[in-house]
């Protein structure tokens, strides 16, 4: 272990660092428990400039009703929920499948086919005539694609993997206008419909990177045995594969949890009213109708931060699993 | 029969063809059985593959394709060629200062891992109660970016944030780190390795318990200091960790649109813009659809010379 375990040193060392441990914990944390204290404080205490002396009253379950029962913070909340959890869903189950295919299957360059095709039947409605010149160029693209990475030797497989993980990093910004006017024109805009499928396409990315990785870790004698078996491919994937998916799946639905419960970027731009804003959105416009009143945008704060903490406290061991896992094969 | 059938569905595509000559009898089932291999692989990968071009593939080329266009989102877009970059490079100054942040962010975001290693050589110990420590630890990355800068906004609040009760403590005058275009750009960022900083951690800590026990001792025995042992034995044996400690940092500095959005709203005067900020500012607020595509352009190129070398490591792995 490094540093060197501080049980072999003295008594004087080991006091000491258990006590620097939680002080520097307590500086660590200083921001936060100075939020959490002034969502108990009353007004009185707010506009008297009293953020950090004792507080004159303990006005916890006051600042909290009022968080809830004045404003929508209780549909935020469940909007929040109702986009997560499918979100949650949703990218996994795709992710565990084409992250099964790859690392089990040897693609073809035809699969190219796909993506394609979805481009084009997308472009030409969408666009109009410019829809077609997308097309043109898209189809130029991939041929040229294709033919480039028919010479050197690169396998398709890893090709589409690619794809994905590289899906991964892109920034948010360059698919900004095309979704919200997607969105828009599929007639979403404005419900959480809108969050949870562009959510579960772009976490595909990750997902499949991680359940690709995997999965490929699992032993392959497995596999070749249930087929001698008799066992279809799909019986394969879920009576052999699926069962041994366990760790991950708990692992990934945590993290998809929280990244999506934290989307902050995407609920301001596919949603705006009180039915569809999910909590991120909800708090940043409740802060202007509360101008000053400090200790309940400290109330709405805790209770947005709330989930995705409890969430980790529970799972702790696979969230961090799931962490390391994701990208430390790399 | 059946025999013949399983030894093709093994096989697979090599063999389909002779299979069909020996079984006579071709039904719905066999056929699924002969081209399964085939049939299975594509039947895995198309909901994800349909998903993600809709929403990913297609968006990308759309963007590209508005950046040549003068659009204001609602009437026809008008075709200006380079026009939009043309404005950005030569006229832009918000663009400047935009791309200037943005190098600050990455520059002083490189801090995330160092804090993160510090913070996890401290914590890596078996004292009681350290399981919980390290969780506490870890609390600023689990809560949302939108939290973050309000605690932050709060933090540096002129007249009653705890940063200037500090420094009043000690005798400085207060500052408004928010509304001064000098600091406000470390301000987000220091807000940013906060969280950043949580993660690293967490990576480090792993990668520190995966660590070979015996080259520590080793080294021990062979009397070599702490810091010797810390960069000669212990670093590199981090290496994954740093990677990817560096990888999530530097995509964590490029995407920083949430506490600034948050916390400044790209002021005061534009000073603490980002590109993806920027972004968002013209093509949401300012109706400037197609200027707004071309900064996410630019974006998109930065970040995609980063993706190839991310992506060239990672497949040089998988070979």
């Amino acid at each position: 272990m490094f540093p060197a375990p501080i049980e072999r040193q003295g008594r004087g060392a080991q006091i000491s660092y258990r006590v620097a441990i939680w002080v520097v914990l307590f500086l660590w944390l200083l921001p936060l428990l100075a939020v959490m204290v002034t969502s108990i404080r009353s007004l009185t205490d707010i506009t008297q400039g009293n953020y950090w002396g004792w507080p004159t009253d303990f006005n916890m379950i006051e600042n909290y009703a009022e968080v809830f029962t004045r404003t929508p913070m209780g549909k935020y909340l469940i909007n929040s929920i109702l986009i997560t959890l499918p979100t949650a869903v949703g990218a996994v189950a795709l992710a565990t499948m084409a992250g099964f295919a790859l690392a089990y299957y040897r693609f073809r360059f035809d699969v190219a086919v796909i993506p394609v095709l979805a481009v084009v039947l997308l472009s030409v409605p969408l666009q109009g005539a410019s829809g077609f010149v997308i097309v043109l160029v898209a189809v130029a693209v991939a041929c040229g694609l294709w033919w480039l990475l028919s010479r050197v030797k690169v396998s398709a497989t890893i090709v589409l993997f690619a794809m994905f993980i590289a899906g991964n990093f892109i920034p948010f910004q360059i698919l900004m206008i095309p979704v919200r006017n997607l969105t828009i024109a599929t007639g979403l805009y404005d419900t959480v419909f809108a969050l949870i499928i562009f959510h579960i396409a772009f976490q595909t990315g990750f997902c499949t990177l991680f359940m690709r990785n995997f999965i490929k870790g699992l032993p392959y004698e497995l596999i070749e045995a249930a087929r001698m078996e008799g066992a279809n491919e799909f019986e394969l994937f879920w009576y052999v594969v699926m069962p041994l998916m366990r760790p991950a799946l708990a692992a990934l639905s945590v993290l998809i949890f929280t990244f999506i419960w934290n989307d902050y970027f995407w609920a301001l731009v596919l949603v705006q009213s009180d039915n569809a804003q999910p909590i991120t959105a909800g708090i940043q416009a409740l802060r202007g109708q509360w101008i000053g009143s400090w200790n309940l945008i400290s109330a709405g704060s805790i209770v947005a931060a709330l989930p995705p903490v409890a969430m980790f406290f529970i799972m702790q061991r696979h969230f961090i699993a799931g962490l390391t896992l994701g990208g430390v094969k790399g | 029969m059946a025999d013949i059938q399983k030894q093709d569905a093994l096989q697979g595509v090599a063999t389909a063809g002779d299979g069909a000559a020996v079984l006579q009898t071709p039904n719905a089932a066999t056929f699924f059985n002969r081209h399964q291999m085939r049939i299975a692989p594509i039947v895995f990968i198309t909901p994800a593959m349909i998903l993600f071009s809709i929403y990913v593939i297609y968006p990308i080329v759309n963007s590209i394709w508005i950046s040549f266009h003068d659009w204001d989102g609602i009437v026809e877009p008008y075709f200006i060629g380079l026009g939009n970059y043309e404005e950005l490079i030569v006229w832009d100054e918000a663009f400047l200062t935009a791309i200037w942040n943005n190098v600050q962010w990455l520059v002083f975001f490189m801090l995330a891992p160092v804090i993160g290693l510090a913070l996890a050589l401290f914590l890596n110990q078996t004292v009681f109660g350290i399981r919980l420590i390290k969780s506490l630890f870890f609390f600023p990355f689990v809560i949302s970016q939108v939290v973050v800068g309000l605690v932050f906004s709060w933090f540096y609040d002129p007249s009653f944030g705890l940063l200037n009760v500090a420094l009043q403590a000690i005798g400085l005058d207060a500052i408004s780190p928010l509304s001064n275009e000098r600091y406000v750009t470390f301000a987000i960022i220091a807000a940013g390795l906060w969280p950043q900083s949580a993660y690293c951690m967490i990576l480090y800590l792993t990668g520190l318990n995966n660590i070979n026990p015996e080259q520590i001792e080793a080294g021990r025995i062979d009397g070599a200091r702490s810091w010797t042992m810390l960069w000669n034995i212990i670093l590199p044996q981090l290496r994954p960790a740093t990677f990817l400690a560096i990888v999530v940092t530097v995509i964590g500095a490029l995407r920083s649109f949430d506490l600034v959005a948050i916390m400044t709203n790209g002021g005061p005067y534009g000073s603490s813009t980002v590109l993806a900020f920027k972004m968002v500012r013209e093509a949401l607020f300012n109706n400037r659809v197609g200027y707004g595509a071309a900064v996410a352009v630019m974006l998109f190129l930065i970040m995609s010379v980063y993706i190839t070398y991310f992506l060239t490591r990672m497949l040089r792995a998988e070979r």
